[in-house]
């Protein structure tokens, strides 16, 4: 175990090698992770938590390299709907990430910067990943995996690969197979990226330069399909009054440092790529058989990134497969990013059901109320 | 330990006693068996079945508030509209698919039944009779359909005798393995040994239906 800067992170040793889905192999691996709570004698209370695009594994505290806050408050914390006091909360640093975990910018054998060597990963292998840091933790079923966007489909992943490790799924605002406008709004990103002088051909690292803009564009593009489509339309008109072409607020400053360039192409190519129905011969609920995992699918419906509908083909085929599952689409104008914000008959719903599980699973208040 | 949880986020359990209603269909499913409710309204009858029959018990509620707080409390509840939704399943996905005061608010309930045939072994409806005396009486007198006895609230965009029904599930391809009249929210019609008093004298009833 090691704690660089305030990362915590797990050097797996190069014998433990992570098998990609493309044939090959990621080793030495690191995962980056935080944890939260403690884990019970019966090592049955821990919660995997499954960040997003844009998301750390910070959850639920300050990220010491950054200084951003904790990415979802509401949510993970003491006395909160997963509750630090009861559960133990794991988040990891995806694989292919910028924050600790392998990625393009860890350093390969040969002592420099993997960059574009880094094999090509999709979102099982970083599930692959977790699983090999689960069991590093001496955990062997998790209570509960739970993600929002590009999270719940990670969450999803686990469910359908590991189904007897998972005793409860929270999916939320996702879907099983990324929309043709989620690829085209992370393509002009991965363009952009890649059309900055500063990418290098992706060797910007080793020339001590970062490609600002053509970042800053790809977080964009990320950070608008997060807002309800009405604040869109009011910040283009906005800018359409002032005789601007463009309504982007000034996006030199903050996010770019958090998104490293070639981390961006290779997590958003993993996420584009998701199709989980493709691995079942078309059919998702194939992804669910014989599944005893309990599913809560929540989706908010002026989500235009990943709206109700894809909520609901989940749901449909984790019905179809026989699986438990609830769903409910909450109404909000806050677009997809309401999973982060206030919305209290999500916490209300998200709550209910975590600790329904929670009691089916046989899992009491752990530690002192908050 | 439960009582710990309890202390958290209370599950708060309905006090008053189960509708008559509940009562019957409770009956009529089988031990730990996997019954669908559509339409399951804030969650009652599923609560009763996983409590009195330990089935596994899920439900379909179109009211968003319903549906939420049914999550809340725990339940399996998708937010759906029954009318299309019910298409996703495969054949044969349930033991019993329950309508319980809910198939009359279909648009097509024929149709609708027919699904729930599909994708379950056996059905059962719960309906109000609107030839019960006292609505033949109204009718009669004041020229206008009521509402059968303590069924306010509930939306009924069919209303049928019981007769009415039986007639649709036999055009529906189903038969009628048992029918039990109820009166006062309690099993039994006065005068309801035949299909012809119960029309009369039964103010609901609960049909248990077959493929």
């Amino acid at each position: 175990m090691q704690a660089a800067g305030g990362v915590r992170s797990l050097a797996f040793d190069s014998k433990a090698k992570l098998h990609l889905a493309n044939g090959e192999a990621i080793a030495p691996l690191t995962m980056a992770f935080e944890t939260y709570g403690s884990l019970n004698s019966e090592r049955s209370n821990a919660v995997l938590v499954c960040h997003g695009l844009n998301g750390d594994q910070f959850v639920a505290s300050p990220n010491p390299v950054t200084g951003r806050p904790a990415w979802w408050p509401r949510i993970v914390g003491p006395g909160k709907p997963i509750d630090t006091n009861r559960f133990f909360v794991v988040c990891a640093n995806v694989l292919g990430g910028a924050m600790g975990t392998t990625g393009p910018a860890s350093t390969a054998q040969d002592g420099q910067p993997y960059g574009l060597r880094l094999p090509p990963i999709a979102i099982s292998d970083m599930v692959r990943a977790q699983c090999m840091l689960v069991e590093a933790l001496e955990v062997e079923t998790l209570f509960l995996a739970i993600g929002a966007g590009f999270g719940g489909m990670q969450a999803l992943q686990w469910a359908s690969a590991y189904p007897n490790r998972v005793f409860a799924c929270v999916t939320i605002a996702s879907a099983a197979r990324q929309s043709a406008h989620n690829i085209a709004l992370m393509e002009l990103g991965r363009q952009a990226i890649m059309a900055d002088p500063d990418w290098r051909q992706g060797g910007y690292l080793a020339h001590g330069v970062r490609p600002q803009k053509g970042g800053a564009v790809a977080r964009m593009a990320a950070c608008i399909a997060g807002q309800p489509a009405s604040r869109v339309r009011a910040s283009f008109d906005q800018a359409r009054a002032l005789e601007r072409f463009t309504f982007a607020p000034d996006s030199s400053a903050e996010g770019i440092e958090r998104i490293d360039a070639n981390s961006f192409l290779y997590v958003s190519r993993a996420i584009d790529a998701f199709d989980l129905a493709a691995d079942f011969g078309g059919s998702l609920a194939n992804a669910f058989t014989n599944s005893a995992t309990r599913h809560g699918v929540f989706a908010f419906s002026s989500d235009w990134r990943y709206p109700p509908h894809d909520s609901r083909t989940i749901v449909r085929a984790l019905m179809a497969a026989g699986a438990e599952a609830s769903f409910v689409e909450i109404k909000t104008e806050s677009g997809h990013d309401a999973y982060l914000g206030e919305e209290p008959a999500f916490e209300a719903a998200l709550t209910g059901f975590v600790d329904s599980a929670a009691a089916a699973r046989g899992l009491a208040l752990q530690g002192g109320k908050s | 330990m439960m009582a710990q949880l309890a202390l958290v986020h209370p599950v708060p359990e309905p006090q008053s006693a189960p509708r008559g209603d509940h009562e019957v269909i409770a009956l009529m499913v089988g031990e730990g068996a996997k019954a669908l409710d559509v339409g399951c309204g804030d969650g009652a009858l599923l609560s009763l079945l996983a409590r009195e029959r330990r089935a596994r018990a899920s439900g379909v509620e179109l009211d968003r508030v319903k549906a939420h707080a049914c999550v809340a409390r725990g339940l399996s509840v998708m937010q759906a509209d029954a009318e299309t939704e019910l298409a996703a399943f495969p054949a044969g996905a349930f033991d019993t698919v329950i309508f319980s005061r809910s198939l009359q608010g279909f648009r097509r309930p024929g149709a609708v039944l027919r699904e729930a045939a599909r994708i379950g072994s056996q059905v059962i409806v719960s309906i109000g009779n609107s030839a019960h005396w006292r609505s033949r009486l109204h009718l009669l007198t004041k020229g206008a359909m009521s509402e059968p006895p303590g069924w306010g609230g509930f939306e009924q965009a069919h209303r049928w005798s019981i007769r009415d029904f039986a007639a649709l599930a036999r055009a529906t391809g189903l038969k009628i393995e048992r029918a039990a009249p109820m009166s006062h929210s309690r099993p039994g019609a006065p005068f309801a040994k035949s299909l012809w008093r119960a029309n009369w004298f039964a103010e609901e009833a609960v049909f248990l239906l077959t493929a």
